[in-house]
């Protein structure tokens, strides 16, 4: 191997590498606020991906239906709590805001997909689509479990993962779609060229780290779901709502699942299934950082793009093997540097 | 009547194959076999000790390529393929199990996941194995001279199996490992105080699962007769999970019932569904998904808890009255020195919670620990119980030290304990909870205990828990289920199971706290009885009336340090004790 060889897999490697920085910061921000871990992470990229490809032909995605139908029975199945408690105004309100929200979009999406918007604007609106995803998932399956224990919570993620692969099966079919860049620049840096996607992907990954440090530092909101992180009934004694919390953790999730989608949509092809094996990828990523460390899932998600992208130079065949294998030696690794550590189920 | 309903039941499911039942379903029931041992594995691992895996596949997938490699290309027979497989596949479970084990329960899963990838990824490019087309053309099993290659005769070796396997678990949860691993669920605190290695417990679970799954890998190597990578995959592994959560996480059988739905559900579903939606796929996973969430939400126990609430409740024959007493301690002369505690110390951080304290127990004493609240008590004892590690001091047990030493150890060497919030298993009877206590005077393993072989101990042991039940005054309640006691009860339970370690010292951690004033009155007199049978007793309280009616001698504590020590009377009368109380 040459130095151009290395240069190339260098910068390969570090692009896959900020998708899986994103995802695993999702990853994180979720298991702190909420104890879930996440596993369908990984199925909100398919899902922004090809909804983005699916308005590109002109059609109107299936995730906008399953956007308005999570809408409609979130609703539903708290309007049983509000009546019986006789709170119809919290009822409307609920009702005016989570449907109305979704319906506007379907209405958006219904309107203007035949009229062949620009990539940008498509993105956009994959976004506006794929993102309410995030919070009505927490608020059908989670939020009633919220003070289940780490266990359940997984089982559930499972759960959610069987949904939301099979309804991509059913959206999307069994055909992958690869989408059109953002950015056809090319920038040649010596021997080696960037391209303009690329540069989008790691831009984007930068500003968005950028952008979380900004909000759990320095915003209001973004300490409240530090507090809820660190301790969920002082932050609830302190009048900050976990299911507020968790659901904002879980759009944020939703929402930088679908943004990764969008940005690897053009450097690969995309499949119903492909995101689940990219989320687990992120997770080895937040393990550096035993699922709690920013920082380190950031670092972490490096060495998972660089390990797999000289291991498939290497050992194309084996790359995922490599790659998966990888997880043992860091879980080897954190277990002398954690305290044994014993979760206490009251 | 359960017993006959469990035989009744096993002698139709291996009478059916010769019946006129159609082929269709001896195939489907095979692989309901099959799945079964794998869901057994995790209903150990999950429902019983609160563990679970993504990874089972992968252990299916190694004894499966185990046997078709080694009978395909080497000319093995399965019977030395059946072991390999398994000797494969314990190496890869101890490896996985001692590295993330020693973390919190949620990397298990992960760990697992991960790995089952790499394993169908490696499957898939290994040209030896075949690659993605894997290996064809296994031999049938026979049996003394028997082919086993038709659905109806491999039906007679599946099930056989899978019946005995689910015995072999439901006789190990019945026992002293079995107690033990039924404790780890809830926190690891309290089976370590009573003597139990957790660590190795959770190690064994995750190791019989791993078995169980490479058993069933070798049933279907032979019975496909062909393997490859994708029945092996990481979504199979999923689908374990989900098969072992529908049929009822915490019960043995409904890993049966959870198969059974699981697969008989996708065989309809995959029929309907694509006619409905008018496309091919797996569009079960849909259902799947979505009915995990349901029954997560709305009936966590699964589907063989309606079963199980129909059948008669379990009733434990009371073989025990004859049975050997358990080996006793040799006890310390009364009034020589029994508890040594010498300037412990505990810092978190800059925050010292125990500063420089001393107490000593003699053998027969009662000592009361009292203080403020926030003087450090709990913490002192956690210290000395080696819940937390200390900072600084000694502290040693009839001469032996033990400051250091993890809790197991030390309950081992006769210092047994209770806590400030019972910690108990709530699911498990009266009488099981306090047999835990007894932990450390057995010694038969999880293998007597699976065939039965630990019975003339079993019944010492029990016999022992009740012993120290009537003790306390609860000989009534041995078969009520421990979570359905009273607090004032569970108190009392807590205390028989300390005694039932046989210890030299006991340590009561606030046993009078949020106790009605009856079940106080039952405490006290439950403590000047051991007294006077010559139990010595470190007593935390802050209940005064429990504490000078029961103490020979308190030590007040303020601020993380020893404010004095005396008898009650001059405790009572000491003005630096009302200060710390009142304030000055």
């Amino acid at each position: 191997m040459d130095l151009s060889i290395a240069g190339i897999l260098l910068l390969n490697g570090t692009t896959n590498a900020a998708v899986y920085a994103m995802l695993a910061m999702a990853l994180v921000l979720v298991f702190t606020v909420t104890r879930v871990i996440f596993l369908p992470q990984g199925e909100y990229v398919a899902y922004g991906a090809l909804t983005l490809a699916l308005l590109q032909l002109g059609k109107v995605p299936g995730t906008v239906w399953l956007m308005l139908a999570m809408a409609i029975a979130a609703v539903a199945q708290d309007a049983a709590r509000h009546l019986a408690q006789g709170r119809l105004g919290a009822l409307a309100r609920d009702a005016l805001l989570t449907i109305g929200t979704a319906a506007a979009i379907a209405a958006l999406t219904w309107w203007g997909a035949s009229r062949q918007w620009p990539l940008w604007a498509n993105g956009l609106l994959t976004l506006a689509i794929i993102t309410p995803l995030g919070p009505l998932t927490y608020r059908l399956a989670y939020a009633g479990l919220a003070d289940a224990s780490v266990l359940v919570l997984l089982i559930v993620s499972v759960g959610v993962h069987l949904a939301m692969l099979g309804m991509a099966l059913v959206f999307f079919g069994g055909e992958g779609f690869r989408n059109p860049s953002f950015w056809d620049e090319r920038f040649s840096l010596g021997q080696l060229t960037l391209q303009g996607q690329s540069a989008i992907i790691l831009g984007t990954s930068a500003l968005l780290i950028v952008l979380l440090a900004f909000f759990f530092g320095r915003t209001l909101l973004g300490k409240a779901l530090r507090a809820t992180a660190v301790n969920r009934l002082g932050a609830r004694l302190m009048g900050i709502s976990t299911t507020t919390a968790g659901s904002l953790s879980f759009a944020l999730a939703a929402f930088i699942g679908a943004l990764s989608g969008l940005l690897i949509g053009s450097t690969t092809t995309v499949f119903y299934d492909s995101g689940f094996l990219i989320g687990i990828k992120g997770f080895i990523a937040a393990i550096f950082g035993a699922l709690a460390s920013y920082p380190a899932a950031a670092l972490g998600a490096l060495f998972v793009g660089l390990v797999e992208s000289f291991g498939a130079f290497w050992q194309s065949a084996f790359k995922e093997v490599i790659v998966f294998v990888m997880i043992l030696p860091v879980l080897f690794w954190r277990s002398f540097r954690s305290d044994p550590t014993d979760e206490e189920e009251e | 009547m359960r017993r006959a309903c469990l035989f009744a039941c096993i002698a139709l499911t291996l009478a059916l194959p010769l019946l006129p039942v159609p082929e269709f379903w001896i195939t489907q029931l095979n692989y309901i076999g099959m799945y079964s041992l794998v869901v057994i594995g995790l209903v150990l691992l999950t429902g019983v000790v609160g563990l679970t895996s993504f990874g089972q596949t992968a252990f299916v997938g190694i004894g499966a390529y185990a046997a078709a490699v080694l009978a395909v290309k080497a000319g093995w027979s399965p019977w030395l393929t059946l072991p390999m497989g398994l000797a494969l596949n314990a190496g890869t479970a101890l490896l996985l199990g001692w590295i993330t084990l020693r973390m919190s329960g949620h990397f298990l899963p992960l760990a697992t996941l991960a790995w089952g990838m790499a394993l169908y990824y490696l499957f898939g490019n290994i040209e030896e194995l075949g690659k993605y087309d894997g290996v064809i053309g296994i031999p049938p099993l026979s049996i003394i001279g028997v082919q086993l290659d038709t659905g109806r005769s491999y039906y007679l070796l599946v099930w056989p199996i899978v019946i005995a396997c689910a015995l072999l678990v439901l006789h190990l949860l019945d026992s002293r490992p079995g107690r033990a691993l039924r404790s780890l669920r809830h926190g690891s605190i309290m089976a370590e105080a009573m003597g139990v290695h957790s660590q190795r417990y959770k190690l064994l679970a995750f190791f019989i699962a791993a078995m169980l799954a490479s058993l069933a890998g070798w049933l279907f190597a032979h019975y496909q007769r062909a393997v490859n990578p994708s029945p092996f995959g990481p979504n199979m592994g999923i689908q374990y999970l989900f098969m072992a959560v529908i049929g009822g996480v915490g019960h043995v059988w409904g890993a049966i019932a959870g198969s059974a739905v699981a697969k008989l559900l996708e065989s309809q579903l995959q029929v309907w569904l694509p006619r409905l939606l008018g496309a091919n796929g797996n569009y079960e996973t849909v259902v799947f998904g979505v009915m995990l969430i349901l029954v997560l939400r709305w009936g966590r126990d699964g589907l063989w808890s309606f079963v199980d609430r129909w059948l008669p409740p379990p009733r434990r024959a009371r073989d025990w009255d004859t049975a050997a007493p358990l080996e006793t301690r040799l006890r310390p002369t009364r009034g020589s020195e029994l508890l040594d505690v010498r300037a412990i110390c505990k810092q978190y951080g800059g925050l010292v919670a125990v500063n420089n304290v001393s107490l000593q127990v003699r053998a027969g004493e009662i000592v009361g620990l009292i203080g403020p609240n926030g003087a450090g008590k709990t913490t002192a004892f956690n210290v000395i119980t080696g819940v937390v590690p200390l900072t600084a001091g000694s502290v040693s047990l009839a001469g032996e030290t033990i400051s250091g030493l993890p809790s197991r150890e030390i309950a081992r060497r006769g210092l047994s304990r209770t806590f400030q919030h019972v910690r108990m298993v709530p699911e498990m009877t009266v009488l099981e909870n306090v047999a835990l206590g007894c932990h450390r005077r057995g010694v038969r393993g999880t293998l007597a205990a699976m065939l039965r072989l630990d019975r003339t101990e079993e019944r010492r042991l029990l016999r022992e828990a009740q012993r120290q039940l009537t003790r306390v005054g609860l000989e009534d309640q041995l078969d009520q289920r421990a979570g359905n006691l009273p607090l004032g009860k569970q108190r009392l339970m807590e205390i028989a199971r300390s005694l039932a370690s046989d210890p030299l010292l006991l340590l009561l951690d606030e046993p009078a706290a949020g106790l009605r004033h009856f079940e106080k009155g039952a405490l006290a007199e439950v403590l000047r009885q051991l007294s006077g049978e010559g139990m010595s007793i470190l007593l935390v309280e802050h209940d005064m009336d429990v504490v000078m009616g029961v103490c020979d001698r308190v030590v007040v504590m303020e601020f993380g340090t020893h404010l004095m020590e005396g008898s009650p009377a001059e405790v009572q009368a000491s003005p630096a004790v009302r200060a710390a109380y009142l304030g000055t």
